[in-house]
């Protein structure tokens, strides 16, 4: 008995087989498109040397500026706004007493991780369609407020996380002190739940800057943002320079994901 | 007391959590003066209403009904950061963002005192629990027992009306508990500030306190000195919560010959003791009585004894010894003695005694 005391997946038969094939799919390919961004050749099939030919005429390329510009723009306001409005929303579902309807609020808020994005993205164009006919406004501005919306569940559950493991007594010692509700807020409570919201914009960012199925139904003309701009590329002759970008924003992604996870293991 | 002695004035006081069929009274019509400057405690057991009587005093939660009045001013709904009022925590609740030098501060900064006075104060206040080695340390790099005398002195720093523990010691060891008693009693001396104490520790409540409350069950049951609750518990529960006891049955009877407020106890044996009464008893009737263990004394040989039995075991304390006595109308008496060298006669297990039971040791209940 005493070899089979627990049950271990690690000695099932073919588990090393399985893992090594899972990692080889998931991960060949990225690794292919990063080695491929290198290549001095034309093609994204047949290696012809190394250079950093592509990342130059990735930077050169005034298109990609622009999109790669737009781009952050629009996750930074994004995940700005969506970090605001996610923080109140964590302090208006924890710091109240349970009531009714908490668990409908609870799915309107995380609604975007449900709804199917093609879904959203119509709808989106639908309604923007009209407020762009009626007010003749046609800037950044849908862009910033669809990613927001979606932004929000990403940022509002890292940082509900925190509020739901900070004492609240501290917040009554606080009060204690004399601190007025506010200061009590300003003093104890966001300080202590600062890693929640670095880590909850820090997520926001990265999935704004990923979209682009949204993007692709929101975005007026001429305003590509770096992924929507590499589908517009590929539909055309494919260059190494898409594997170029393609690594940079790979690169910035693992970066921040990276940071996330050290900002929000980190105790208070 | 005079009204200008009391630094808290409970009144009345009904705390209901909960509604309807689920409501539940943590606190029944509480009434206590609490007088400046004096080292208060409540005492009981777990789930009593401490805590809940603390909170409201602190402005924590609002009274159901009643009021409470801090130094004449009715402060009932004032908001917790308005009322001059510090709590030491149980679980401390430190920031752990600040160092300890800024938890100390905190209060004051939150008062808008001047940099200076709250850098002196700070600095005091560090000495004055001994922390100035560590005013640098965040809060969760010292030790259980440094992180009490830090809430403590950020508690104090604000110098308010009244400070309010609730069992600051209980998760502190043996030892360490000692010495916080010592030293917080030393702090009470030394500030002037009334100190409101709870505990469920009977032996901490006697040591410490300049009077305490006996509380159960969301009432307050007896309020006096440690002697007076000790000597005089009123109610059966105070005598049992309160060191140890004997309880036992007698009839209260009275003739014109007693006094107003006294009578004489008849005993199962007979034998008959005067005793004062409690307010408002009216004999004859049917009480229970409380007596101490080290308050009888075996009877010599043709003295008076209330009490007969025989000794049914004897356990050695060290600087007393317990005789467990069964009695000859049934139900058992424990009496203790001091030990000394030059005790006479030494009992033995299985011999037929007397017990004396001297004025003043035996005290009448209420139900
Ligand atoms: N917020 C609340 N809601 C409902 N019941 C409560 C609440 N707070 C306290 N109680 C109840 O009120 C009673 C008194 O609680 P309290 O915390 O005052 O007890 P305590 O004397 O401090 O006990 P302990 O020694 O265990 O700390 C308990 O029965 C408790 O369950
Ligand atoms: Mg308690």
């Amino acid at each position: 008995m005493s070899e089979r005391a627990s049950f271990d997946v690690r000695k099932m038969p073919g588990f090393v087989a399985i893992a090594i094939a899972t990692f080889l799919v998931l991960y060949a390919p990225i690794v292919t498109l990063v080695i491929y961004s290198f290549n001095s050749g034309m093609s994204v099939a047949m290696w012809e040397g190394f250079s950093w030919r592509w990342y130059q005429a990735a930077m050169q390329n005034q298109q990609i500026q622009d999109a790669a510009l737009r781009s952050v723009i629009v996750a930074t306001f994004a995940s700005v706004f969506a970090t605001v409005l996610a923080t109140m929303a964590a302090l208006g579902t924890t710091r109240v007493r349970p009531f009714r309807g908490q668990t409908a609020i609870y799915a309107l808020i995380n609604q975007p991780l449900m709804v199917p994005e093609i879904v959203t993205g119509v709808a989106l164009l639908i309604v923007f369609a009209t407020v762009k006919q009626a007010t003749g406004y046609s800037g950044l501005g849908y862009l910033v407020l669809a990613h927001t919306a979606f932004c929000i569940p990403f940022a509002y559950l890292p940082i509900r996380a925190r509020l739901e493991g900070l004492d609240r007594s501290l917040e009554t010692a606080a009060a204690d002190l004399y601190a007025t509700p506010w200061r009590a807020f300003r003093r104890v409570t966001l300080p202590l739940m600062m890693p929640g919201i670095v880590a909850g914009a820090m997520l926001a960012f990265v999935i704004s800057l990923d979209d682009v199925v949204i993007t692709e139904f929101v975005k007026s003309a001429g305003q590509d943002t770096l992924p929507t701009y590499m589908l517009g590329q590929l539909r055309r002759a494919v260059t190494p320079e898409i594997n170029a970008i393609s690594t940079v924003l790979l690169f910035i992604s693992v970066a921040i994901v990276s940071a996330f996870f050290v900002v929000n293991r980190k105790k208070a | 007391m005079t009204e200008s002695e009391i630094a808290i004035r409970v009144r009345g006081v009904t705390k209901t959590f909960g509604e309807g069929a689920s409501a539940f009274h943590a606190l029944d019509n509480v009434s206590v003066d609490i007088r400046k400057n004096e080292f208060f405690t409540l005492l009981g057991p777990s789930g009593c209403g401490k805590t809940t009587l603390l909170r409201l005093i602190a402005g924590f939660d609002q009274p159901t009904a009643g009021r409470i009045e801090l130094e004449g001013q009715d402060i009932s709904h004032l908001a917790p950061f308005r009322r001059p009022v510090n709590t030491v925590f149980q679980s401390y609740a430190l920031f752990p963002h600040m160092t300890v030098a800024q938890n100390i501060g905190f209060g004051l900064e939150m008062q808008d005192r001047p940099k200076d006075e709250v850098r002196e104060t700070v600095a005091r206040m560090l000495r004055l629990v001994r922390m100035e080695a560590l005013a640098d340390r965040r809060t969760d790099q010292i030790s259980g027992g440094q992180q009490q005398r830090v809430a403590l002195a950020r508690a104090l720093a604000p110098h308010p009306k009244v400070l309010l523990l609730d069992e600051p010691l209980s998760a502190l060891d043996y030892k360490l508990r000692k010495d916080m008693q010592i030293e917080l009693k030393r702090l009470q001396a030394e500030t002037g500030i009334t100190f409101v104490f709870v505990t469920h520790d009977q032996e901490e409540a006697l040591t410490m306190s300049d009077r305490v409350a006996v509380m159960n069950q969301g009432a307050i049951l007896q309020v006096g000195s440690p002697r007076e609750i000790y000597d005089h518990p009123v109610e059966r529960f105070v005598a049992d919560f309160i060191g140890d006891t004997n309880f036992i049955e007698a009839e209260l009877v009275a003739d014109e010959s007693d006094g107003a407020g006294t009578a004489r106890l008849r005993l199962a044996t007979g034998h008959e003791i005067a005793t004062a009464l409690p307010e408002g008893m009216r004999a004859p009737r049917h009480v229970t009585v409380a007596v101490r263990p080290e308050h009888a004394a075996f009877a010599a040989p043709g003295e008076p004894a209330a009490l007969a039995g025989r000794v049914e075991s004897i356990v050695y304390f060290g600087t007393d010894t317990h005789y467990h006595v069964e009695l000859s109308g049934g139900g058992r008496f424990v009496l203790r003695r001091q030990n000394s060298r030059d005790a006479a006669e030494i009992l033995a297990t299985g011999v037929d005694v007397a017990i004396r039971l001297p004025r003043g040791s035996v005290q009448v209940l209420r139900d």
